[in-house]
């Protein structure tokens, strides 16, 4: 759980480093807390991929809102695919 | 349109002008001509919220709200030509706020909610604003930082609250009255405020007038194929030209359902949309085509459109694959555009009549000459009449919708002009059976997701901070957003390139300029080309990370 949570942090930092040092709620959305336009979070998303091996579609996008939920569907698509 | 050529034989501006009826006032044309008639209970706009909820608004509703807001600008003293800025998503008060300003006499202009402090800063000062609307949550991020520093700023409305300093417009609103009479506009008189970017110095802050409507209605026919009875998706954020004129005014100009939905690109939920809204005409941008194209077809699942009769997009040149892609994928064409803020509407397209030639932006308008021109030294252009041939694509100035200047800046107003012509800066040519074809940029404007970037704001961000001699910025292309913002910086004496400070530098940016202006990638370079007068030349930058060849080298300091 934190290792997944720690690596999509860190994403969201390469692609915006300007919220490292701040501490990113796990419920609110994250767009809402991080400046994230389309292309920055198609960056974060290939990232986390490449770091965690999970193939995240296109259509799970939508279940990625917040931390939290971004950290449960890493875990699922674990388990499914171990 | 049943036939481009008899269509445009045929055209008359005064024609048009009298369908529209006999009000001058953008706003008014736009709602209350509705309003007062058969369409008072028609849906004007259908929200789509975030959260997954809808609402509705129809014309006569429509027309009692922006008239509250018109009396809610009235009782805070805002006079006629004084400017209201919007700070604010795809929200119903960013309509109503528009409209509402336009009812008043006031000129109004949107800010993209995606810009950083230092842009909004920039955008308010140029433009001398008087009023901000907003919400809470951007008031506290991006304009309470950089207050003080807008001296003409009177009144800050929050839709959502209230903040010290600010006032809530919520109450405002609900004791204003229903009725105005809007102000008694001319043709001519100024209505829109659009900044668009400049390769040198400042934003440059468009002005448009209210008889630019006709335009947006002509256009909204012929280009859009958009008739009474349509339910119309404009994709463009209002922030930007497009969604104030397609987005907001054109739909309404014509007296159709828009469909307004506050949520950011979701492949999927646009399929949802398209369908279960029974979108018939769809106004979007490459940049989102290429988007669903990656999104991958599955997304569509058993999703059928039987609705979608017309879809059209502008930003950036249409890739064939994309027509293809929409032929096979959702069982019709795009039609791309072509225009810019300073035409303020579409003024090249292909049309439902007209056979698509993929990866072309069409023929011009009815109403509208273009050409391909070549710039002469001393200021003249001459017309390239032979097809195929380079040149920049250049307009016969005026028509309704043109602009009428860049706020307090004549000469670079005059420099767009060449005798008869609007010089655009986009390099194109003309094939033999007059279809235009986008070639580039004449200058170094980055077109990215459809938005034109100027360098020099980049650059200047860039530059506040301590470790930065200079930064010189291009547009990289990209796949998606066909360029996207990559700066090169050199360092001061006794700071070193290092990864810590490259990210300090993209952090730095982005928190002044927001994801939507900021670099993507930034590069450490020991110094920057420069020509003998001592310009950046991006051009090479640009070259040197293609790997393309350099060029003449002649009027570089040092060269390589």
């Amino acid at each position: 759980m934190n290792d997944l949570r720690r690596i999509i942090v860190e994403a969201i930092a390469d692609v915006a480093p300007e919220i490292e040092g701040s501490a990113l709620s796990d419920d609110a959305p994250l767009r809402d807390q991080v400046d994230l336009d389309s292309m920055d979070w198609l960056r974060v998303i290939v990232k986390v991929h490449e770091r965690t091996g999970v193939n995240i579609p296109e259509r799970d996008y939508r279940k990625l809102v917040t931390l939290s939920a971004f950290v449960t569907y890493l875990q699922g698509a674990q388990k499914t695919e171990s | 349109m049943f036939d481009y050529a008899t269509c445009r034989d045929a055209f008359s501006w005064a024609n048009e002008r009298g369908e529209l009826g006999s009000l001058v006032n953008m706003a008014a044309a736009c709602v209350d001509r509705h309003a007062r008639g058969p369409g008072a209970d028609r849906v004007a706009l259908r929200y789509l919220r975030r959260d997954g909820s809808t609402a509705s608004i129809d014309y006569a509703a429509l027309a009692a709200a922006t008239n509250r807001f018109a009396n809610v600008l009235a009782s805070l003293g805002v006079k006629r030509g004084e400017t209201v800025f919007s700070l604010l998503g795809r929200v119903h008060e960013l309509y109503v706020a528009a409209l509402g300003t336009l009812k008043a006499g006031a000129v109004f202009c949107p800010l993209f909610s995606a810009f950083g402090p230092e842009p909004i800063e920039a955008r308010l000062n140029l433009g001398a604003a008087k009023v901000v609307v907003t919400t809470a949550s951007f008031y506290a991020k991006k304009i309470a930082p950089i207050r003080k520093n807008v001296p003409s700023l009177a009144h800050v409305l929050i839709i959502d609250g209230a903040l010290g300093g600010t006032t809530d417009l919520r109450p405002l609103m609900n004791g204003a009255s229903e009725t105005f009479e809007p102000a008694p506009t001319r043709a001519d008189d100024w209505a829109l405020l659009h900044f668009t970017s400049g390769t040198t110095g400042k934003p440059k802050g468009a002005m448009h007038a209210h008889g630019a409507l006709v335009q947006h209605y002509v256009t909204a026919k012929y280009a859009l194929d958009l008739r009474p009875g349509d339910t119309f998706w404009c994709t463009a954020d209002p922030g930007w030209v497009t969604g104030m004129s397609y987005g907001i005014l054109a739909p309404l100009a014509i007296g159709v359902t828009s469909v307004v939905d506050e949520a950011d690109f979701d492949a999927e939920r646009w399929y949802r949309i398209l369908e279960e809204e029974r979108v018939s005409v769809w106004y979007t941008a490459p940049t989102a085509v290429r988007m669903l194209m990656k999104a991958g077809p599955e997304l569509i699942g058993d999703r059928r459109f039987p609705a979608l009769r017309f879809i059209a997009s502008v930003g950036e040149p249409l890739n064939p694959e994309a027509v293809a892609w929409s032929n096979e994928i959702l069982r019709r064409p795009i039609h791309d555009n072509w225009w810019q803020t300073e035409t303020g509407g579409i003024m090249i397209a292909n049309y439902a009549a007209m056979s698509i030639k993929p990866g072309s932006m069409g023929k011009p308008m009815p109403g509208i000459d273009a050409a391909i021109v070549e710039r002469l030294p001393g200021g003249g252009v001459k017309v390239i009449d032979e097809p195929d041939v380079e040149g920049e694509l250049a307009l016969k100035q005026p028509w309704p919708s043109m602009f009428r200047g860049y706020l307090g800046e004549q000469r670079r107003y005059e420099a767009c002009f060449s005798g008869d012509w609007y010089l655009s800066g986009d390099l194109c040519r003309r094939d033999e059976e007059g279809y235009y074809w986008f070639v580039g940029r004449a200058d170094d404007i980055i077109k990215s997701a459809g938005h034109l970037i100027g360098p020099f704001e980049v650059e200047s961000a860039l530059m506040e901070h301590p470790a930065v001699a200079e930064a010189g910025v291009i547009g990289k292309p990209d796949p998606v957003a066909m360029e996207a913002v990559k700066a090169f910086v050199s360092l001061k004496r006794g700071y070193e390139p290092s990864e810590t400070l490259r990210r300090e530098l993209l952090g730095f940016s982005r928190q002044r300029l927001g994801a939507a202006i900021a670099p993507k990638e930034i590069a450490f370079i020991a110094e920057l080309p420069r020509t003998r007068s001592g310009k950046i030349m991006r051009r090479l930058l640009k070259a040197r990370e293609l790997g393309l060849p350099e060029g003449d080298l002649s009027t570089l300091e040092g060269g390589r």
